[in-house]
């Protein structure tokens, strides 16, 4: 197995070994649509309409939520000091753990996001766009949280100045993630998102093992 | 004694953490078959050297000169073990031995020689602080490095693994290799000491 192929199999075994942690995000995700008719009443129209800003604001948060799990494991047991040692380069080690985390909590939401629609009264059309836009958009999502959870590693109790810190770098995906669901829109919102996910998946390893040389230090 | 080809050679180095100088001036080399113990109080400074060589501090000031190696191929053993307690002995074998390259052992001869060999199926956070211990020796033996880098090597062990930590490194050293170990006890074939001094 390449050291590549065994970084990826081991998290997604830890994972899988852990439980129920695997399952909080996307209940995370699906309680946001659960509460949200409670919340602004069970119109359906309205819901429709509110339905892709929703499942984004829920995708957002639930992946936010999940970033510190990304390095924190691995710093704590000393792993990600000897990562250091392996014979593949720290950012090809970023890189698989990113691949692993997105296939853990971006995902999970995919997946999830069926039942999202029926609570949020979304047709089926409008599913596939939101679908194809979680599939675009939260590679980027991951890639920045990435940095951010790279940057923060190093901090004990980080947990949220992560996701806060990266906040900023996300909106965009959020803009065109909701841009490339909402009634009428065209294609250029889910090639401006495949265009983020692809130039940040592509830097965002580079930056966070830069983060993370630097905050061993 | 300096050997022909020296692995290693450090020339005026000094670190500092968090802004307080640990030391300064430090120049020594390390030759193949060699064994430095560092020694010196707590807080001298011996376990961020260890991590200076490994690349993870940058030096204040100084050089290491790495000759035919750069960046060196080498093991570290860390205070912290780099142990997941939710897989197996045998699987996080496999993964160091994956992720550092299959150049060594295999992981049942790794655990065999370091006397964990019949807990290879058995989830490694069941391990006590010395099986443990053991268990992070053994990634040392499934990828064959020429440097060992040892952060208190003897820690947590008991009387048999204080004997199994000698031959680990008798082995090393006969086949070519070096270490540098931070201690407080005396390791068997140690063929030089450098002490640091208390931080200033």
């Amino acid at each position: 197995m390449s050291a590549f192929a065994a970084l990826l199999v081991r998290d997604l075994r830890l994972a899988g070994r852990g439980g129920a942690d695997a399952l909080t995000l996307v209940l995370f995700f699906v309680m946001v649509g659960a509460v949200t008719p409670f919340a602004v009443g069970p119109d359906r129209v309205l819901l429709a309409r509110l339905a892709p800003g929703i499942v984004w604001i829920a995708a957002f948060l639930s992946l936010l939520l999940g970033l510190d799990r990304l390095f924190r494991a691995d710093e704590d047991d000393g792993t990600l000091l000897l990562l250091r040692q392996a014979a593949l380069p720290l950012e090809a080690v970023v890189f698989a753990k990113l691949l692993a985390h997105w296939l853990l909590t971006a995902l999970p939401l995919l997946v999830a996001s069926p039942l999202l629609a029926i609570l949020l009264s979304m047709d089926m059309d409008v599913w596939a766009r939101t679908a194809l836009a979680l599939l675009l958009g939260t590679p980027a999502l991951a890639a920045f949280g990435a940095v951010g959870a790279a940057v923060t590693v190093g901090l004990r109790r980080g947990g949220l100045l992560g996701p806060v810190l990266m906040l900023p770098l996300s909106v965009p995906v959020l803009i065109f993630g909701a841009g490339a669901i909402a009634p009428g829109s065209g294609d250029a919102a889910l090639l401006f998102l495949a265009a983020l996910s692809l130039v940040s998946v592509a830097f965002c390893p580079f930056a966070a093992a830069l983060a993370l040389r630097v905050g061993s230090e | 004694m300096t050997g022909p080809h020296p692995l290693l050679t450090v020339e005026n180095l000094a670190l500092s953490r968090g802004g307080r100088q640990l030391f300064a001036g430090l120049g020594f080399s390390l030759s193949p078959g060699q064994l430095l113990a560092l020694r010196g109080p707590n807080g001298a400074g011996k376990s961020s050297l260890l991590l200076a060589l490994a690349g993870i501090l940058r030096p204040a000031a100084g050089r290491l000169d790495w000759h035919a190696e750069e960046p060196p191929k080498l093991h570290l053993l860390a205070h912290q073990p780099g142990v997941k307690a939710r897989l197996t002995l045998a699987e996080n074998l496999d993964f160091w031995r994956a992720v550092n390259g299959p150049t060594g052992l295999a992981a049942s001869a790794a655990l065999e020689r370091v006397g964990l060999g019949a807990l290879g199926g058995l989830d490694a956070g069941y391990l006590s602080a010395g099986q443990t211990r053991r268990l992070a020796l053994a990634r040392l033996l499934v990828t064959d490095r020429r440097l060992w880098l040892l952060d208190e090597p003897l820690s947590a062990l008991d009387a048999a693994g204080d004997a199994l930590v000698a031959g680990l490194i008798a082995d090393r050293l006969a086949t070519g290799g070096a270490i540098v170990a931070a201690t407080h006890d005396d390791l068997p074939g140690a063929t030089r000491t450098l002490t640091l001094g208390p931080p200033a």
